[in-house]
């Protein structure tokens, strides 16, 4: 079987994570980026069905950003992935959900064969969580969320979804959209083995014009919603220091009370 | 600040790249509380093998990383940084396949090495014992020819991994002829006979279980001796080199990671209304620690480089290994200095940096033992 896993290169949360004052987009170029932690469960889960499948079943890697994320291509196919797909270019940059999901969905069309298309349950970035949801409407197939669980059957994908008042078991036949949450599994490190392999492993570049989808549909200007203003989150406040002439312990009580710890 | 390294090829950033990553993770987290209980990591040798990074000196047709020896020991050295007693082990272990690589025959290394370098099994080195620590011709372990088997009878003394290892590449007499009289074996844990001792109550390096190792007539099939009878000593010391180099760069992690820890400190202690750093007195003792961390990281960088282009390098190697770990001393006991009274207590990891650094200068051959070493050879001209 051929699965897709859609995958994302993010600002490493780890540095300071900033915005471009220009145009209000989070600034990409100039932080360390990193395979979204949230798409290495679904790439380990692809690995999963394939190791368990033991067949020819091949795992291609899919993402969509500028140069420095095929660095997410690379540590999926070091993970253990097949191949990749970089879709890449310049009119790209801004692009809001809706523009990602269809150059997705482009892609994973011209992938072709594809039975089961995996992603992060959000991207450490944006956590939007609507792209899979999006993708699965481009590409006419039943998409099912937030698996925690995920079984193959056949023709048939079982997951189970844990919500806040119920689990529920869903069921749908293949090839189905299946976004993964970080309960699923643990997802693997590279080996060193793998990091040797993933260097002979094919990765195809696409420009949008290679997947026959104008520019004027994508990047900042097409994007249905803007973001007008951005203010960096205020600094912690520095805590209350009590200073203990007699009362202190009444003081302490009184604090805890006010903010409902007791 | 992650140490700027020069590295022979892309493959090697990524190695490091993926060596980081799994100390930040899966080794920063725990080290504290395994050392403080004294627990063998057995999980964390077991990831490091998954990863490939339990064998990377050795060939890649045999199951090993194929990697320089300038690329493994900075592996090493960024295990140490984050947890000691494992590069510690990862060394140890290298070591122990060292015969069967070396000696062993074809035999021996289709049916050894697989499992030995394909990271699931974990090894022991059983040279040193009570009676025969520096002096090793004086290895009193007997194996005694019966038939087809051999049978060990003796005691090996500090044993790292004693307990936990999957084998034990053991050495013992095969006759009275000194040091002539040695050979090596391959026994595995399960050997009938094979007792471990209580571990011992070390001063630090808590997680690297170091133990007796009693041979109580154990029997080891013939085809299990590695080389020669009588080749035991040659095949100890062939692996000297790369033992000794392996502590050399665990010795620079350790002084690596106590100056970070201290550069961090003197950048946020204020004493007399300014930060501690500020005081050229301190900083000073800083800018010697950074001298010394970088010169010992050059002097086994530069034997590594030696080795990897086919020179012998016995006297590098003990050079290095004097040098880094007289460094890791230095470093270790100056950061618990710049931390004052904080230094010395368990909330900050140097002071157990200090009881570490302290092994580093006795085990695999002491400080004067290199200096042995290294003033024959100068001597012999
Ligand atoms: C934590 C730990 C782990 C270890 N792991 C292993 C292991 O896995 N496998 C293994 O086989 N061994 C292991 N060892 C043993 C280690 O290699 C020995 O402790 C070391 O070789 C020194 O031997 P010794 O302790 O008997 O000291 P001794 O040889 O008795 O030395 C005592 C002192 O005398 C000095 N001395 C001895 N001979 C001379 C000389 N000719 N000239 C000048 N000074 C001399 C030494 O430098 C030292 O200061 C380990 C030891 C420790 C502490």
């Amino acid at each position: 079987m051929n699965i897709v896993v859609c995958v994302k290169h993010v600002p490493d949360a780890q540095s300071d994570r900033t915005f471009d004052a220009a145009d209000n987009t989070t600034e990409r170029e100039a932080v360390d980026g990193l395979l979204s932690e949230l798409d290495e469960y679904a790439v380990e889960e692809a690995l999963k069905i394939k190791e368990a499948a033991g067949d020819d079943t091949t795992v291609t890697i899919l993402t969509m950003g500028p140069a420095k994320a095929a660095d997410a291509v690379k540590k999926s196919l070091q993970m253990g992935a097949d191949a990749g797909v970089h879709v890449s270019d310049d009119a790209l940059a801004g692009s809001d959900s809706i523009a990602t999901s269809l150059v997705l969905a482009k892609a994973v069309e011209k992938i072709g064969g594809v039975d089961l298309v995996l992603t992060g349950m959000a991207s450490t970035d944006g956590t939007m969580s609507v792209v899979p949801a999006m993708l699965a409407e481009r590409l006419g197939l039943p998409q099912v969320t937030f698996a925690s669980e995920l079984t193959l059957d056949g023709s048939t994908v079982t997951i189970r979804r844990d919500g806040d008042v119920a689990t529920e078991v869903v069921r749908a036949s293949l090839p189905a959209v299946v976004s993964v949450t970080d309960q699923i599994n643990e997802p693997r490190y590279p080996s060193f083995k793998g990091i040797m392999a993933a260097k002979k492993k094919p990765v195809q570049t696409f420009s949008l014009a290679d997947l026959g989808v104008d520019a004027s549909e994508v990047g900042l200007d097409a994007a249905w919603t803007k973001v007008t203003q951005i203010t960096q989150r205020p600094p912690r406040q520095q805590g209350l220091v009590v200073t203990d002439d007699g009362n202190g312990g009444a003081v302490l009580a009184q604090f805890l009370t006010m903010q409902k710890f007791v | 600040m992650p140490v700027d390294r020069l590295l022979p090829t892309a493959d090697a950033h990524d190695l490091i790249d993926l060596t980081r990553e799994i100390c930040d993770d899966r080794l920063r987290p725990v080290v504290d509380d395994a050392e403080a209980q004294a627990r063998f990591p057995r999980e964390i040798f077991d990831l490091l093998g998954r990863s490939g990074l339990l064998t990377l000196a050795y060939p890649e047709d045999i199951g090993g990383g194929g990697q320089d020896y300038e690329v493994y020991l900075q592996v090493l050295e960024e295990i140490a940084s984050a947890w000691m007693s494992v590069a510690v082990g990862v060394s140890v272990h290298s070591l122990t396949c060292n015969p069967v690589v070396a000696f062993g025959t074809a035999a021996q290394r289709d049916r050894l090495l697989p499992s030995m370098l394909g990271g699931a099994t974990l090894g022991a080195y059983c040279l040193s014992e009570p009676t025969a620590g520096s002096d090793v011709a004086g290895i009193s372990t007997r194996a005694i020819r019966d038939g087809e088997e051999y049978r060990l009878r003796g005691t090996k003394a500090w044993i790292s991994h004693a307990g936990h290892a999957d084998f034990y590449t053991v050495f013992a007499r095969t006759s009275d002829d000194g040091g002539r009289g040695l050979s090596c074996f391959h026994v595995p844990a399960d050997a009938p006979g094979l007792v471990f001792a209580a571990p011992e109550r070390k001063m630090g390096l808590d997680s690297d279980t170091v133990g007796q190792v009693i041979f109580e007539d154990v029997r080891v099939p013939a085809d299990d001796r590695i080389g020669a009878e009588g080749q035991g000593m040659g095949i100890a010391l062939s692996a000297l080199d790369a033992g000794r180099l392996g502590i050399a760069a665990a010795a620079t992690g350790l002084a690596q990671a106590a100056l970070d820890v201290a550069v961090r400190y003197a950048n946020e202690r204020e004493q007399f209304g300014r930060r501690i750093g500020e005081f050229q007195g301190l900083a000073f003792l800083l800018a010697d620690m950074e001298a010394a961390v970088a010169s010992a990281r050059a002097t086994y960088l530069h034997a590594a480089r030696l080795k990897d282009a086919g020179r012998s390098v016995g006297r590098q190697a003990s050079v290095a290994k004097l040098v880094c770990t007289d460094a890791a001393m230095r470093v270790t006991t100056d950061a618990v200095q710049v931390l004052g009274g904080a230094g010395y207590t368990k909330d900050f990891p140097v002071e157990r940096y200090m009881r570490e650094a302290k092994v580093t200068q006795i085990f695999e051959g002491t400080n004067q033992i290199q200096r042995l070493v290294i003033s024959r050879d100068l001597l012999r001209g």
